[in-house]
C-alpha cells in the first residue's frame, strides 16, 4: 500500500490494577472514592491496541496512529508522561471522567465525533483500533458502537495477531471460546478491532520517542475540549465490592504427600 | 410499561447444534419473561435453523423466527449483525437477550445504535421486581458488582455464561418464520478461512472442566537449591493437567515471560491468562500454586467456587480470606505426589 494506514486508536486511563477500589455515590452517579488521587494506567487492552498499531505503521510506509482518549486532562497527562515513551503517536484528548460508570454510549458518541473530524482522516486508510474490553467498565461496547457510528462493517474483536497480505488484505485472528481463534481475512481497511492481548510485549522506554511525542501532546492537552456527559435513562440501584470473605483454613503442619493426598480427595469430591 | 422479549441464539460453528450458553440464558429470558408476564419470540441465525427451531419447540415461545443461509453460517459481524437487525425490526421487542458468546459479543452491541436503543454485556442476572428491570453486572473487571436500570428501549442484554440453570425441554417439530436479508457486497468483505486450535492433547484451556489449576511466576524462580528448573515445573504442570483433565491458567507475570522468550513454561500463552487483565472464567474448583493471591490475581477467580491455594508464603494474599485452604508448602513437591496419587488411581481403575 502507497498511501499506509491511518490508526486511530481508542484508549483511556484506568485505576491501576493494585489499588483497592471503593464506590461512593456522587451527584452524578457513581464514582470511585478518592478517584483523581488514585494511580492511573493507560487501560491494558488499549494499551496492547497502541503497541500494535504502532508496529503495524512503523512497517508500513506512510502510515499514521493516533491516540483518542477521554479523560481527566490532569491524569491523562499524567499517564502520558510515559505512554509517550513507548511509540510515536498523536494524541486526540477529550477532557472529561473515565469512570466505569459512565454510559458507554455517550462516550462512543463523544468519540465518533472527535474521529470524525480529525483533519485530513481518509476513511478508506482507516483501520479503528482500540482494546475489546476496557478495564473499567469491561463491556466491550464502545468500539463496537463508534464503528457503527463510522459506518465501518468490518470488525473484530479479542484479535490477536493482524497480518498484512501481499494483496493488501488482513488476515485476523479473533479469541473465541476455548482458548481457540477464528482466523478470517478481510479485503482491507476500513476495519475496526478490539485487540486483546496481542502478540507483541510491552515497547521500553525510549526518552528520544518521548521527547518528540510530548512536543504534540501538551498542547493536545491544552486544546481538549471538555466533554458533557449525560447518563440517557440509565441509574445505577446499587454498587458494591465482593461481599464474600472466606474463612481461610491455613495448613502449615502436613507433609508434602499429606498435602497430595488432600487435594486429590478434594479433587475427587463431586 | 409493556414488555416484549425477543430472545437471540446461534448455532454453534459445527452448524448441527446449538452453544451450551444458548439453553443457559434461554433459561434466564424464559424466567424473566414470567416474571414479567411478557410474550417472548425467539428468533435464530445459522445457515440450518430448523434443527433448533425443533430443539426449542416447546420452550413456549410466541413464535419463532429465523434467518437462514450459507451466509449466515459462520460468525461474521456484517452479516450476525445484519441478521439479528432483521430479526428485531420483524419483532419489535423491547427487550432482546442473548448469549454473550464471542459471536453474539462481536455483532449485537452494534445493534444498539441501528435501533436507537441500548446495550449492556456480562450480565450476570436479569430480574423484574414490581414492573422494574434490573440487571446485574461487574464492573472495574469483577472488582465492583453494581445493579443497572434503563429506561431506553430496545434494551439489549447479553448474558454470561454459567450464570443460569439451563433451559431443558423435549425437542419437537419446531415451527420458525423464515426472515429473509440479503447483504450487500460491503457486507462480505470478510471471510471467515476456519478455526486455528492447539491440537487436542496439546489444549491446555478447558472451560468445561470442573477444576481450574492456576500458575504463578513461582513456578519459574529459583528453587531451595539455588537454580530455576523450568523443564522440571513444565513438566509437573502438564502431567497434572494430563491425569486431571484440569484447565490450565497462568498469572499475568508468568505469561509475560513467555512472551518475552524467557526460558519458561512454553505451553503458556496470554490465552490462558486470568486476572484482571485476563480471563475469569467459571469452574466449580480452582487450585492455585505458586501465585501470590493478590488482588489482580484473585479478579480471575472472582467465579470459582471452592479455591485452594499451595503457596510457601503462610502470608500471602490467598491467606486473607480469598482461598478456601492455603497449604504452606513447595508446589513442586506437592503437585509431583499429586500426579503420582493420580496415577495410580488411573492406573487402579484400568
Amino acid at each position: 500500500m502507497s498511501t499506509g494506514y491511518q490508526i486511530v486508536v481508542c484508549g483511556s486511563i484506568v485505576p491501576d490494577p493494585l489499588q483497592t477500589l471503593e464506590p461512593i455515590e456522587t451527584p452524578a452517579g457513581p464514582g470511585l472514592k478518592n478517584e483523581m488521587l488514585l494511580p492511573a494506567v493507560l487501560d491494558p487492552w488499549a494499551g496492547h491496541a497502541l503497541y500494535e498499531a504502532a508496529n503495524i505503521a512503523s512497517r508500513v510506509p506512510g502510515s499514521k496512529v493516533w491516540l483518542v482518549s477521554l479523560g481527566a486532562k490532569a491524569k491523562l497527562q499524567q499517564v502520558m508522561m510515559t505512554i509517550a515513551q513507548k511509540v510515536s503517536f498523536e494524541l486526540l484528548a477529550i477532557d472529561g471522567p473515565a469512570s466505569g460508570f459512565v454510559d458507554a454510549h455517550v462516550v462512543a458518541a463523544i468519540l465518533a465525533e472527535a474521529i470524525g473530524v480529525i483533519p485530513d482522516l481518509d476513511r478508506s486508510r482507516l483501520l479503528l483500533f482500540g482494546g475489546w474490553e476496557s478495564a473499567s467498565r469491561g463491556a466491550g461496547v464502545t468500539l463496537q458502537l463508534i464503528g457503527e457510528h463510522l459506518g465501518i462493517l468490518d470488525q473484530f474483536q479479542g484479535v490477536d495477531q493482524v497480518n498484512v497480505q501481499a494483496d493488501g488484505s488482513l488476515e485476523i485472528l479473533e479469541r473465541i471460546e476455548g482458548g481457540r481463534h477464528q482466523v478470517s481475512t478481510c479485503l482491507g481497511p476500513p476495519a475496526l478491532l478490539g485487540w486483546a492481548t496481542g502478540s507483541l510485549p510491552e515497547p521500553r522506554n525510549n526518552p528520544q520517542i518521548g521527547m518528540v511525542n510530548m512536543r504534540t501532546i501538551m498542547p493536545a492537552l491544552q486544546r481538549a475540549k471538555a466533554a458533557v456527559l449525560v447518563q440517557d435513562g440509565l441509574r445505577y440501584r446499587s454498587v458494591s465490592p465482593p461481599k464474600q470473605q472466606r474463612q481461610t483454613r491455613i495448613v502449615k503442619d502436613l507433609s508434602a504427600e499429606e498435602v497430595a493426598r488432600e487435594i486429590v480427595e478434594w479433587i475427587a469430591q463431586k | 410499561m409493556t414488555e416484549s422479549i425477543l430472545y437471540l441464539a446461534h448455532t454453534d460453528e459445527s452448524g448441527t447444534a446449538l452453544p451450551k450458553a444458548v439453553f443457559e440464558t434461554l433459561g434466564g429470558a424464559l424466567e424473566l419473561a414470567k416474571q414479567l408476564g411478557a410474550p417472548l419470540d425467539i428468533g435464530l441465525i445459522g445457515e440450518n435453523v430448523q434443527f433448533a427451531a425443533d430443539l426449542l419447540a416447546n420452550a413456549g415461545a410466541r413464535r419463532v423466527l429465523g434467518v437462514a443461509g450459507a451466509d449466515f453460517a459462520k460468525p461474521r459481524f456484517a452479516s450476525d449483525a445484519a441478521a439479528a437487525e432483521a430479526v428485531c425490526r420483524a419483532t419489535s421487542p423491547s427487550l432482546i437477550l442473548a448469549p454473550g458468546t464471542s459471536r453474539f459479543s462481536r455483532a449485537l452491541p452494534s445493534l444498539a445504535q441501528r435501533l436507537h436503543g441500548q446495550v449492556d454485556t456480562h450480565i450476570t442476572s436479569v430480574e423484574a421486581q414490581e414492573g422494574k428491570i434490573s440487571a446485574t453486572r461487574w464492573f472495574y473487571r469483577q472488582r465492583l458488582e453494581g445493579v443497572l436500570e434503563r429506561d431506553v428501549r430496545p434494551w439489549i442484554l447479553l448474558l454470561d455464561s454459567g450464570c443460569h440453570e439451563p433451559w431443558s425441554g423435549a425437542p419437537g417439530c419446531g415451527q420458525w418464520g423464515k426472515v429473509a436479508v440479503a447483504l450487500p457486497p460491503e457486507a462480505m468483505r470478510t471471510t471467515v478461512m476456519g478455526i486455528r486450535a492447539p491440537k487436542t492433547d496439546a489444549q491446555t484451556i478447558r472451560p468445561d472442566s470442573g477444576l481450574l489449576f492456576v500458575a504463578g511466576a513461582g513456578w519459574t524462580k529459583k528453587q531451595p537449591d539455588g537454580k530455576a528448573h523450568p523443564e522440571k515445573a513444565e513438566s509437573l504442570i502438564l502431567d497434572f493437567l494430563h491425569a486431571s483433565g484440569a484447565s490450565l491458567g497462568g498469572s499475568k507475570s508468568l505469561v509475560d515471560q513467555s512472551g518475552e522468550n524467557q526460558a519458561v513454561l512454553g505451553f503458556m500463552t496470554h490465552m490462558n491468562q486470568v486476572g484482571q487483565t485476563g480471563y475469569t472464567p467459571r469452574h466449580p474448583k480452582g487450585l492455585s500454586t505458586c501465585c501470590h493471591g493478590e488482588e489482580p490475581h484473585v479478579v480471575g477467580w472472582r467465579f470459582i467456587n471452592e479455591r485452594r491455594a499451595i503457596n510457601l508464603d503462610p502470608n500471602c494474599g490467598w491467606a486473607r480470606g480469598k482461598a478456601d485452604v492455603l497449604y504452606v508448602a513447595d508446589a513442586f513437591q506437592v503437585m509431583e505426589k499429586v500426579n503420582t496419587l493420580l496415577a495410580t488411581s488411573v492406573a487402579a481403575s484400568k
